[in-house]
This record gives structure tokens, C-alpha cells and sequence, in this order.
């Protein structure tokens, strides 16, 4: 690649980034991405936390021998494969498909 | 010792080598098979990203449920209870961080490894040379670990407490791990994980049905056979029966859920399995099918360590060669006798030597790729000449792992492991989310985070508990021990998130280029590096 095509190429990414199109896709990952990685690192935490500092309530029995505890702790697991079908469906409505369309765009252009 | 007559695994010896001679037959017939597919730089690191996500979610969880998972984690149930639970919560959901950040973005950036990512914009040789040394000394550490296994089960398996065969175990376990790399690439590495998963999981899973239906399938009685078993009562069902002895255990408990949660994203070996594949979707289909597989298995790690607290019992499973670790083998002795602790043995071992393996191919290829090729030989160098000194590093990160196993004796494994995901989330993590998010992200901030990041986590785990100054210190005689966690995660990752900061807003230098470009080809996969033509028959082979 000469010289001159570098510089085109990196001028075509600068395009594409402010582009409408890429804009949307990047703010629909982020839009989703950034605030559920708050919601389940919040969640993990609130459950070390309450492991930490409230192990009596922890232990406060349920059923027979399962207390709040170990339900907390089933349900990290539970929620996080929530979170991932939720994201695998989002992403691949949401998603894929916008990007595709920019890889045709970016194709299209430099061709 | 008493314990080990009561396994009674001299009786019959032959039956549990024989079928861990199977796995190895199978598994380096296997292996063979792709001796001749490994002529370019991307069949041999990467299989030439031709594998599907939901093989590739196979091939994660058998480099991921490594003998910490198995045998460390049933242990630390079976002891500690709760507070054993708590790394199976913080490994699985630590693979969001890899599902929403990180997979998807690093499959379309790069192309080998973690070096390749930092090497889009910033100054390429010192990154590199950053990169790949973190790489090694995180495998190391996850390799030594392993190694520990290895050697704490063929004592079980053989009923013999002697060095000499521990040490000639951790040999074989060694040398086997060199073939199927050297031979196998990562397409032979990636079967041997498939294999091993199916194994793990199933071994895993007929064993916690067994446990469960001896207390008619209702988990609240195991849990109370459980507590009938331990001496410490009812409160190994209650957190903190470990880690609730004083403050600073407590803060240990937080800074090692830190590092569990942080570090999934950071390991070079989960990185590079994200190559593997054609596509940014099949890299999120890996992660989503992978998540499946390990939460069901953790699930069975719950069943399994209570079930060892309430059938063998805290004493017995302290007395054993190996301690804590040999819970799940003593499990199954309980359960089945000499076949099933057989089987089971084999299937750890099948477990080790899949993540060894992973571990030496990523570590090898960090120093091939990064180092040699780009840095050394300012990537004039031809396909051939590269994977020879792959190759030749495979070899020589084996033989230092043997040595190191050889050396290092009954620490828990799920430690030693959590021990390397907190080098991971300081070292590497931060360097990776700065590099895919953050516009400004200079070279110096890299460096900066990467041996800051380094530095700071090594050095307080050798200035910590696990290394001087308590009887269960690597070195109990002597005491230099001033940081008083025994995890370093707490103080570790937020200080290399901060060096990497500090590096970069006191440079000018990051390039708006260069962040257009990677931003375009990480998210849209503008420019992403594509799979290699399949020949069908190559890919069902095996199946």
C-alpha cells in the first residue's frame, strides 16, 4: 500500500466513525454493554458484601437447610445467564445486522 | 498413612492407569491427526479461525474448568463451605466482563494474541515486549498450579506419598503437555479441551446425580449430612466460617472476589481461544455457549463439595496426601470404589493436561509472535521459522513448569489460581479496556498499568502471608511478611486502573487515526481478520 492509500484508508475509518450509522451501532453496544456491567457488578458485590458483613442474615434458614445465603448465591447464576441470553438476542437484533450494513458501506467505498 | 490404605488404591492400580492411559492414547491420536494442518502462523496458533462458537464454548470450558475448578473448589466446599461457594459465583460471573467487553471487540482487533491488540495504536516493540511478559508469568503461575495438581493426585491414585512419584507424574504430565502442543497446534490443543469438557462435565455430573439421590435427591438433607460431617457445625452453611476470623481476613475475602471477577477477561489463554473463531458473533456464541457449560458445572461443584464434607468428612479429607484437593477423588472412592476414584482420577488428569496444554500454546506463541517475530526480528520472518521457535518455547515453558511443580507442594490449587487471576485483572485487564474504550490511551499508560499492574501484584503476594511468616507460608521459618492480605487484588487492580490513567494523560501522544480505525474494525468488524478456507473433511474428522 502506498503512502497515499494509508492516508485515504485512515481518512475512510475517521469518516465511517462519525458517520450516523456508526454512531447509532456504537451507542446501541455501549448503551446496553456499560450500564448492565454496572447492574451485575453491583450485584456480585452486594452479594460478597452481604456475605462479609451479614453472615447471620445470610444464614437465616429457608427451607430444611437452604438459607437466604445460598439462594443469593443461586441466583448470581441464574442472573447471569439471564444477562447473556438477554445480550445474545440484543446483540444479534440490535446489533449485527448495523454492522453489517457499515462493512458493505466501508467495502463500497473503497472499492 | 491410614487414609491412603483406606483408599485402597493399591488394590488395583492397573484399572486406573488403564484408563488414563486411554484418554492419553485417544487424545494424542487425536493430536496426530493434526500434525500436518500446522504450516502458517494462523492454523498453528489459531487453527485458522475455523472453529464454530459452539465448539469453541467447548474448547473455553475445558481450558477454563482447570484442576481449581475440580479438585480446588470441591476442596474448599468440603472444608470451608461457603466460603468455598464463592469461587465458583466469582469464576462464573467474571465471564461477563469477557461476554459484554471484551470477546467481541478483541476478536475483531487482533489476530494472535493480547499483543496484537495494544500493538493497533500504540508504539508496537515496547507494548509488545509488555504484553508478552505478562502473558508469561500469568501462565506460569496458572501452569505451576496445575502442575501442584497433578502431583497431589497420583498420590491418591497410587497410595504412595513419595516424592519420586509425584515428580515423575508432573514429568509425564509435562512432556505429554509439550506433544500436543508442539504437534497438535491449537486445532490438536482445542479437541483434547472438547474431549476433556465432555468428560469433566459428565464425570462431574453423574457423581453429583449419585450424591444427591443418597439423600433422595433433596439438597437440604445433603446440606444437612453435610454439617453433621464437619466440625465446624452448621456454620460451614453460613459465609465466613474461613474468612470471618478477623478484619483482614474479611478484606482478604473482598480483595480475592475482586480478582476472581476481574480476572476471566484478563487471561491470555481465554484471549486467544476468542481467535479461533470466523467472527465477532461466533466469538459471542463461544462465551454464551461456554457460561452454559461452566455455571451448570459449578452448580455441580456445590453438590460435590458438600457432598465430600458429608460422605468422607473434613478429617479424613485434611489427612489425605494432597488435602483439600483430593476431596472430589476421595468423593468418588466413597461413592463407587476403586473404578469410579479410577475414573475420576483420569478425568482430572484429562483436566489438567487440556489447560496445560492451553497454557503453553498461548505462552508460546506471546513469545514467538510479540517478542521474536515482531519485536526481535521487526517481523522479517518467514511462517516456518516463526513456529520453530514456537515450538522451541512450548519446550522450554514445559520444562520450567516440571521444575516449578517439582518444587511447589500442597497449596490449595483454587488459591494458587486465584493467585494468577489477580495478576491477570492488575496486569492485563485494564491495559485491554483502556485500549478498546479509551480515545486517549497513550503508550505510556500501557506500560505504565501492564508492570505497574505486574510489580504490584507479584510483589505484595511475595511480601504477603502466602510467601513468609505463617505455618502455611511457602517459607513458615522466616518472616518478611508487611502486607497482611493474602490476595493482592483489592489494593493491585485499582492502582494498575490508576497507573494507566496517570501514564496517559501525562503523555501526548495518542493517535485520533488509529482510534477511528480500531474503533470502526472492533465494533463493526470493518477490516477483521478472516477465517482460513475450511476444507470440510478437516473440521468432522474427529467427530
Amino acid at each position: 500500500m502506498s503512502e497515499q492509500d494509508a492516508g485515504q484508508l485512515a481518512e475512510a475509518y475517521v469518516v465511517m466513525q462519525q458517520s450516523p450509522d456508526f454512531v447509532d451501532l456504537k451507542s446501541r453496544y455501549r448503551r446496553f454493554a456499560f450500564p448492565m456491567t454496572v447492574a451485575f457488578l453491583a450485584w456480585y458485590f452486594a452479594f460478597v458484601l452481604c456475605a462479609v458483613f451479614a453472615p447471620e442474615w445470610m444464614a437465616t434458614p429457608v427451607w430444611g437447610n437452604i438459607n437466604i445465603g445460598i439462594i443469593f448465591g443461586l441466583l448470581q447464576f441464574v442472573s447471569t445467564g439471564i444477562i447473556t441470553v438477554v445480550y445474545v438476542r440484543y446483540a444479534s437484533k440490535q446489533l449485527d445486522p448495523r454492522a453489517m450494513v457499515i462493512r458493505a458501506e466501508f467495502e463500497q467505498v473503497q472499492s | 498413612m491410614s487414609v491412603i490404605a483406606a483408599v485402597g488404591a493399591e488394590d488395583s492400580p492397573v484399572i486406573n492407569m488403564a484408563i488414563f492411559l486411554v484418554f492419553v492414547i485417544v487424545s494424542l491420536w487425536v493430536v496426530t491427526r493434526f500434525a500436518r494442518r500446522n504450516r502458517t502462523q494462523a492454523d498453528f496458533y489459531v487453527a485458522g479461525r475455523t472453529f464454530t462458537g459452539r465448539q469453541n464454548g467447548m474448547a473455553l470450558t475445558g481450558d477454563y474448568l482447570s484442576a481449581a475448578s475440580f479438585l480446588g473448589i470441591t476442596g474448599a466446599i468440603a472444608i470451608y463451605g461457603f466460603d468455598g461457594f464463592l469461587y465458583s459465583i466469582g469464576f462464573l460471573v467474571a465471564w461477563l466482563v469477557a461476554l459484554l467487553l471484551v470477546a467481541e471487540l478483541l476478536r475483531n482487533a487482533g489476530s494472535y494474541t493480547m499483543g496484537d491488540v495494544l500493538a493497533f495504536r500504540l508504539r508496537q516493540r515496547p507494548v509488545r515486549v509488555a504484553a508478552a511478559i505478562s502473558t508469561l508469568l500469568v501462565s506460569l503461575f496458572y501452569l505451576l498450579a496445575q502442575m501442584v495438581g497433578a502431583g497431589s493426585l497420583v498420590n491418591l491414585l497410587f497410595g504412595v506419598t513419595g516424592n519420586l512419584w509425584q515428580s515423575a507424574t508432573i514429568f509425564v504430565v509435562g512432556i505429554l503437555m509439550i506433544i500436543y502442543v508442539i504437534v497438535g497446534g491449537m486445532r490438536g490443543t482445542t479437541w483434547v479441551q472438547i474431549i476433556k469438557a465432555v468428560l469433566l462435565i459428565a464425570g462431574a455430573g453423574l457423581m453429583s446425580v449419585w450424591v444427591l439421590g443418597k439423600y433422595g435427591f433433596s439438597l437440604s438433607d445433603m446440606l444437612g449430612a453435610a454439617t453433621h460431617g464437619s466440625p465446624e457445625g452448621s456454620n460451614i452453611l453460613a459465609p465466613m466460617a474461613k474468612y470471618g476470623k478477623t478484619t483482614i481476613t474479611k478484606i482478604d475475602f473482598i480483595s480475592l472476589s475482586i480478582a476472581l471477577v476481574l480476572g476471566t477477561a484478563g487471561l491470555p489463554h481465554v484471549l486467544m481461544r476468542f481467535y479461533t473463531v470466523p467472527s465477532a458473533k461466533e466469538a459471542r456464541h463461544s462465551v454464551s455457549s461456554a457460561i452454559g457449560m461452566i455455571g451448570l458445572f459449578y452448580l455441580f461443584s456445590l453438590v460435590l463439595g458438600f457432598g465430600a464434607a458429608a460422605l468422607v468428612g473434613p478429617e479424613k479429607i485434611l489427612a489425605a496426601p494432597g488435602r483439600e484437593n483430593s476431596a472430589a477423588p476421595l468423593l468418588a472412592f466413597e461413592l463407587g470404589g476403586t473404578l469410579l476414584l479410577g475414573i475420576i482420577v483420569a478425568v482430572a488428569f484429562a483436566t489438567i493436561l487440556a489447560v496445560v496444554a492451553g497454557l503453553t500454546i498461548t505462552a508460546s506463541a506471546s513469545f514467538a509472535h510479540d517478542v521474536y517475530a515482531n519485536v526481535i526480528k521487526k517481523g522479517a520472518i518467514s511462517a516456518e521459522h516463526e513456529l520453530k521457535v514456537a515450538r522451541i518455547t512450548a519446550v522450554v515453558i514445559g520444562l520450567i513448569a516440571i521444575v516449578g511443580g517439582i518444587l511447589a507442594k500442597n497449596q490449595n490449587i483454587a488459591f494458587l489460581v486465584a493467585l494468577a487471576f489477580a495478576i491477570a485483572a492488575s496486569a492485563n485487564l485494564p491495559t485491554i479496556l483502556y485500549s478498546l474504550f479509551w480515545r486517549n490511551f497513550t503508550t505510556r499508560g500501557a506500560l505504565w498499568s501492564i508492570y505497574g499492574g505486574l510489580t504490584l501484584s507479584i510483589g505484595l503476594i511475595i511480601f504477603s502471608p502466602v510467601v513468609s511468616g505463617a505455618q502455611t507460608s511457602i517459607f513458615p521459618d522466616v518472616n518478611f511478611a508487611w502486607f497482611p492480605l493474602a490476595n493482592p487484588g483489592l489494593v493491585s487492580i485499582p492502582l494498575a486502573f490508576l497507573l494507566g490513567w496517570l501514564g496517559s494523560v501525562t503523555e501526548r501522544g495518542a493517535n485520533p487515526l488509529k482510534f477511528a480505525e480500531m474503533e470502526v474494525r472492533s465494533l463493526a468488524g470493518v477490516g477483521a481478520e478472516t477465517a482460513d478456507v475450511v476444507e470440510p473433511a478437516a473440521v468432522t474428522d474427529v467427530v
